[in-house]
């Protein structure tokens, strides 16, 4: 598995929790934080691979990549 | 003297204490163990019968009786606020310094209301998640004759994820009886891509809202509330109007927990099966405050708390405890004011929702009613 090639501002670890806590972490976050920001959510649930795009397409934040790990997946994002 | 100290004297709390003292009656009539609960409020809050109140149907004093009456007398009452843990020392503090020792803690200290959270949600939101706002919004809508009234899941999670789908679906057959349904507009709104987090009760509850010309929005996260110009504003930059808005408001943790390093974000990190914190020794979460990957319903901290019972009463004995959580949650739902529907599931499960009935929502009634067994640990 290869290291993301982004810089980000903020990680969020969200692994473990069910589905919907990703996503609500994301939000949550993404509230408080400035536009150009990159963003690492980490989930364990493979929902928030379908849920996560689709929220951020919804609020106008760009999805930038879906890195899958073992037993988790990255997703990056950078706040509009 | 092997110390057990139980904080918290919600459902869980209260359950616990009288599950240990019945497994350890020998051991305490013998002075070898204390059971000692500590609350700050001397009636214990049956919470589910707020969404009944803003119907006029139950009262806010329907839902509270005296702790220490439903306490088995084995147990030790204290009415005092614990103001932090030292996990290390394995001592509590309260509020005026003083310190109490214990061999085993269960935290059961519930969720609480932020709704100053969010701009504007106090001043233009209603709730039904205590007895102020309950009674509060009982007398909005006894005024509320025509108009939008917008049901909003701001906050999730929250305590009862059915109460939401619950109370709208009552509100509509509410206003129907009365012959306003015409005159008013619902809508419901939720913060992810479907109606509730568990799919088969969100597909559920979209059928019904259709049916019942419920308006649905998905995908709403509310940003702030102008209570003036009545109107909601999301993170996706949609907005809202509203001429009665009841709110489901964010909720929080505790900040002792934050403060004792057992939780970042005020809920206790606990291992989901032993429900034993993850970031220190003897100690135990239960009900809300408890971050486990399941609902935050009364049923949940009702089976943990039968589960650390049989946990510490075997630590107390010397022996290795076995009992654990297999994420057991069971619901009533209310499908309008004269039927309900009823699920259970457990971890990594999804429900199975049954054909709302007068039955089950006599059911539901039945059980409110005979919650208070359940408080003293006998069902």
């Amino acid at each position: 598995m290869t290291e993301p090639q982004l810089d980000t501002d903020v990680t969020i670890d969200s692994r473990g929790a069910s589905c919907p806590g990703p996503l609500m972490d994301l939000i949550g976050k993404v509230k408080t934080l400035d536009p150009g920001a990159v963003v690492e959510l980490q989930t364990s649930t493979r929902n928030s691979t379908t849920d996560v795009p689709e929220w951020l397409d919804e609020a106008g934040h760009e999805l930038l990549e879906i890195e899958e790990h073992d037993d988790y997946w990255s997703i990056y994002l950078e706040v509009s | 003297m092997h110390r057990i100290a139980v904080v918290g004297g919600g459902t869980g709390g209260t359950v616990l204490a009288n599950r240990l003292a019945k497994e350890l009656r020998s051991e305490i009539d013998a002075g070898e163990v204390e059971v000692r609960l500590i609350t700050d409020d001397p009636d214990h809050v049956y919470k589910p019968t707020f969404l009944y109140v803003p119907f006029g149907k139950k009262t806010v004093d329907d839902a509270k009786r005296p702790i220490a009456d439903l306490l088995d007398r084995r147990v030790t009452l204290e009415i005092d606020e614990v103001a932090g843990v030292d996990t290390e020392a394995k001592k509590l503090q309260f509020a005026d310094g003083s310190l109490l020792a214990y061999d085993q803690l269960v935290l059961a200290t519930g969720a609480t209301l932020e709704p100053e959270a969010v701009p504007g949600l106090a001043e233009g939101g209603h709730h039904f998640y205590g007895p102020d706002g309950a009674e509060r919004l009982r007398d909005a809508l006894a005024e509320f004759t025509e108009g939008h009234l917008v049901l909003s899941v701001v906050g999730v999670p929250h305590m009862c994820p059915a109460a939401p789908v619950e109370f709208v679906l009552m509100a509509d057959a509410w206003l129907r009886e009365r012959g306003l349904r015409e005159d008013v507009e619902l809508t419901y709104t939720y913060p992810i891509n479907r109606a509730h987090g568990l799919e088969s009760i969100a597909d559920w509850a979209t059928d019904l809202f259709e049916e019942r010309d419920i308006n649905l929005e998905t995908f709403f996260n509310v940003e702030s509330v102008d209570p003036d110009a009545e109107l909601i504003e999301t993170v996706e930059g949609r907005e809202l109007d509203y001429d009665l808005l009841v709110a489901i408001p964010p909720h929080a943790g505790s900040d002792f927990v934050v403060d004792a390093g057992l939780g970042e974000d005020g809920w206790v990190d606990v291992d989901r099966n032993t429900l034993e914190a993850t970031n220190a020794e003897d100690v135990y979460a239960i009900g809300d405050v408890a971050d486990v990957p399941t609902s935050k319903a009364g049923s949940v901290a009702h089976y943990e708390a039968g589960v650390v019972a049989d946990r510490i009463a075997s630590r107390a004995r010397g022996l290795p405890p076995t009992a654990t959580f297999d994420g057991k949650t069971v619901c009533f739902l209310e499908a309008g004011m004269d039927e309900a529907t009823f699920v259970e599931f457990s971890y990594g499960e999804e429900p199975y929702v049954r054909e709302p009935s007068k039955p089950l929502h006599w059911a539901k009634l039945g059980y409110n009613e005979s919650y208070w067994l359940t408080a003293r640990g006998l069902l």
